[in-house]
């Protein structure tokens, strides 16, 4: 597998000025001969869907949505990043590139994430344009807040819904583009399968939720904007259909899968309550502005919070993390709660919880500011708990949120695959080990509207391209296996239900062996039984699960269970990964890899590089690779936020 | 510290296989709920027993479960959404209500939303609308700078009180004449508050007013029903506001219609 990340030469600052210059470029008049299929319709699918059409070409866009409005980038809350440091608080390219390349904990790609800092400006420029209405100061200008990793102001924001209008603006871009015919809108469509053809993405199979109706789609390029993996925990904050299916299907087909045990787990989520809970909800991380963390000085101590008095609290992240106190990035913050409630201090009727209290910021702004800023969060954490955090400190817990693992992509965003690539969250690329809050938008934007329009003229125009129809055998043969597929998950359906097992049954059962193995903390011999204990899982499932209805009509549980099934393949290679990783980075601390004051260990002298994984078959183990990373402009320092 | 509480119900669920074929209501007796769990993961502990009994779920979409991405709804005892104020679905709780209760749950009706299974409907027609103009033309690249635009803060909040729109159709569920002018409303007053939008303002409040009608929308008469169950609280000012525009539109717009 080759894995040249095709950095280009030049010094940090000009790379990509360098490269967009000494790419190849597409004749306006030719684009219209090339037609691109895009999966996914969030930030990074979207906003690729709306540039590619406006620059001339085809494109075919699919979403399994009823809408491409609907994705789940719309949840995000806080904000997006950019280095404009309108603050005149000390902000720059370097610095918004360095506290992401160091929030990572240095197991990112330097070139990449200088650009992404670069582009950072134009996308607010661009959703400023579209008419995303950004919070304002009175005098007219845009309004910033700061987010945690950070110690400048950059973060631009919607009240607590940015991602929502972000996303509506790259939607509005889009169904200008799907009026105007450039844009064919599939929606209601799940992935199934990629078609390769003589060695390059040449198409995809769907599956028409509406009907069942298997179809083949042929282009020129196929982009993934299928989004992370988080969904293989069973609990996570991601949208109940949010799934690696895409992913998985373009890594059997031989595009290598970088760093999956790189899964981010949010510090600041409503704590679970019970086993009909079907997801975890996110309290936006900017509430740790105004927020302070803590938990009662004694262990199991059952008092009402109101009760404890000051000096019997611990305000632990403020106490250890001085610098930062509760801004501290999220895998600190998730850990330090964790560490707290393992000690027994944990809050609560689970014991699983810690305290986020705002009795402070009241006091010190008044009500009303703290509502302004955070009324529509309060509202949903009363609504869904039945206690308003103005009266009473809110109870949180890390959850599983985002994936900074995903399919491997050089500097162009195109995977192992020729002519298949990947953007935003469904690829490794830039946020390392650990993703600071607010980069998720940045990322997905960066990619759809100012990155992938260059490289895909430059793969256009350096690539001989044969023409190819849906009516090849690869795409009846794909279809096919796909058919075979589903018919496979049916085979229980026909004699009702008996010794049987649902979907849902498993998908509880591997959500919990890889949160207890492979979650914050993981050790060598817990990931060694996981990885014994997953294939019998996997064998349960297609033995025993039953799925009502039939392949050929809208089957909602079928839909379930495709996702699952993969979701079963997909765990072996992450704990695989988590267990060669022998060290503490990032989003994770490995046990063995600990200092004295249980700080994570990281250990660059062996595990500096991205790990890759390539396909060998079904019943072979998944071949290891590295991608070694190179630092010539930053140093890698142990983080300390102290 | 609060104990879990649980309740039973009876539930009359709409079961239809498709547009062309006729619905019923179904009756189900489901027990012991938690009264913490959402008005989605009740109907997932339905769908659960359903699956286990060997019969077919009830089809119902949803997605994020957080009130965001507008993918759920339905009608509850006659009101959309059910019957906390500002809240979609997947927000409600079963704690709004009691044990012994016996819930009428139907999908969105309205002539421009075909059922498509149940409780899952076609609302693409509000993507056609959308379209039609529920933007600002501008192409990826070459936006002067974000401060170069000032927009007074209480303009900019008055936007995204309409931006806030998740598209989920409540509204037109509520309205007596099926209208969606609640969220075209919405969007028209989006951008007609803001700067960018001012350049299309005509042609976009025409095209979009033309779209609506031609999906097979009502008009608005009023009745504000719209209004009280959006689940973000858009205002029907809105609706005011798209009618000034559309005035003003039709009488000083050059463009043809």
């Amino acid at each position: 597998m080759d894995l040249n990340a095709n950095i280009p030469s030049g010094p940090l600052a000009e790379k990509w000025d360098n490269h967009r210059f000494s790419s190849k470029l597409v004749n306006p008049a030719n684009r219209r001969k090339f037609t691109v299929i895009i999966v996914g319709t969030g930030l990074a699918g979207a906003s690729a869907s709306a540039t590619l059409a406006e620059q001339g070409y085809n494109v075919s866009t699919f979403c399994l949505q009823d809408s491409p409005r609907r994705a789940h980038s719309i949840a995000a809350q806080g904000g997006i990043n950019a280095a404009k440091n309108y603050q005149n608080d000390g902000d720059s390219v370097f610095r918004l590139f360095y506290d992401t390349i160091k929030g990572g904990d240095f197991r990112s790609r330097e070139a990449n994430v200088y650009r992404l800092a670069q582009v950072s400006n134009n996308i607010i420029d661009q959703c400023v344009a579209q008419g995303v209405p950004f919070a304002r100061e009175y005098g007219g200008t845009l309004a910033n807040r700061s987010f945690g990793g950070a110690q400048v102001s950059r973060t631009f924001y919607a009240r607590g819904q940015t991602g929502q209008q972000l996303l509506l603006g790259a939607y509005g871009a889009l169904s200008r583009q799907i009026h105007s015919g450039k844009v064919k809108m599939y929606t209601r469509r799940e992935m199934m399968d990629l078609v390769v053809v003589d060695g390059k993405a040449r198409g995809i199979i769907t599956r028409n939720m509406k009907n069942g109706e298997l179809e083949k789609h042929h282009a020129d390029a196929v982009i993934l904007a299928t989004g992370g993996y988080g969904n293989a925990y069973f609990l996570s904050t991601n949208a109940m259909s949010s799934n690696v299916t895409a992913a998985w299907r373009a890594y059997k087909h031989g595009a290598g899968f970088a760093n999956p045990c790189f899964v981010q787990i949010h510090p600041t989520c409503i704590p679970v309550h019970g086993t009909y809970q079907s997801k975890l909800t996110l309290m936006s991380e900017s509430l740790r502005n105004d927020g302070r963390v803590w938990v009662p000085v004694k262990a199991k101590d059952e008092r009402k919070p109101a009760d404890i008095p000051e000096n019997e609290r611990d305000y632990y992240l403020e106490k250890k993390y001085p610098s930062f106190g509760n801004l501290v990035p999220r895998d600190v913050a998730s850990r330090n709660a964790k560490e707290q409630c393992d000690a027994g201090k944990g809050v609560g009727t689970t014991g699983l919880a810690v305290y986020l209290d705002f009795a402070d910021a009241i006091k010190r702004d008044g009500g009303n500011t703290i509502l302004k800023k955070y009324g529509n969060l309060f509202q949903m954490y009363e609504k869904i708990t039945d206690t308003d955090p103005q009266k009473e400190p809110m109870m949180i817990y890390p959850a599983v949120h985002y994936t900074m693992g995903g399919l491997w992509v050089d500097y162009n965003l195109m995977t192992t695959i020729p002519g298949l690539f990947a953007l935003g969250e469904s690829n490794f690329s830039d946020h390392g080990a650990n993703r600071l809050g607010a980069s998720a938008l940045m990322q997905g934007l960066a990619d759809g509207y100012f990155i992938i329009g260059n490289t895909l003229a430059n793969y256009f125009g350096s690539t001989e391209l044969g023409t190819v129809c849906s009516d090849r055998e690869e795409f009846g043969e794909a279809k096919h296996n796909v058919g075979d597929r589903i018919h496979k998950l049916l085979k229980n359906s026909y004699e009702g239900f008996k010794d049987h097992i649902t979907v849902d049954d498993i998908h509880k059962k591997l959500g919990l062996l890889l949160w207890d193995n492979c979650g914050m903390a993981r050790n060598k011999e817990d990931l060694s039984k996981a990885l014994e204990e997953l294939p019998k899982i996997r064998d349960e499932f297609w033995d025993r699960v039953y799925i009502p209805g039939k392949g050929n009509d809208l089957n909602q549980s079928l839909e379930r269970a495709g996702r699952v099934a993969d979701f079963l393949e997909f765990g072996e290679i992450m704990i695989r990964d988590a267990l060669t990783r022998e060290e503490s980075c990032g989003c994770h601390l490995r046990e063995e890899s600990q200092t004295k004051e249980h700080e994570a260990k990281r250990d660059d002298q062996n595990y500096s590089h991205v790990a890759v994984w390539e396909y060998q078959g079904d019943d072979k183990e998944p071949l290891f690779h590295k991608e070694e990373l190179t630092f010539e402009n930053v140093t890698p320092s142990q983080r300390s936020y102290k | 510290m609060k104990i879990m509480a649980t309740i039973d119900l009876t539930l009359n669920i709409w079961r239809q296989k498709d547009n062309d074929s006729l619905g019923e209501f179904e009756i189900y007796q489901l027990n012991n709920i938690s009264t913490d769990s959402s008005f989605l993961e009740m109907l997932d502990v339905l769908n659960e027993k359903l699956t286990r009994e060997g019969k077919i779920p009830v089809a119902f979409d949803h997605d994020c479960r957080e009130g965001i991405c507008g993918m759920c709804g339905a009608v509850i005892d006659g009101v959309a959404h059910g019957p906390e104020k500002a809240t979609t679905l997947c927000q409600l709780h079963m704690r709004n209500f009691s044990t012994g209760d016996t819930l009428v749950i139907e999908p969105f009706r309205s002539r421009a939303f075909p059922v498509k299974r149940d409780l899952m409907i076609d609302r693409s027609a509000f993507d056609r609308i959308i379209q039609s103009g529920g933007y600002v033309s501008t192409n990826t690249g070459g936006a002067i700078d974000g401060n170069s635009i000032l927009i007074p803060s209480d303009k900019a909040e008055l936007a995204m009180d309409a931006a806030a729109c998740i598209g989920c159709g409540a509204c037109v569920a509520s309205c007596p004449n099926g209208a969606a002018m609640l969220f075209t409303g919405a969007k028209i007053s989006q951008l007609c508050l803001l700067p960018q939008g001012a350049p299309e303002r005509h042609s976009r409040a025409l095209a979009m007013i033309d779209a609506m009608d031609k999906e097979g929308f009502g008009n608005c008469s009023n009745a504000k029903e719209c209004e009280a169950v959006c689940p973000k609280s858009i205002s029907i000012r809105n609706i005011a506001r798209l009618n000034r525009e559309y005035a003003k539109a039709a009488f000083l717009s050059e463009t043809k219609k």
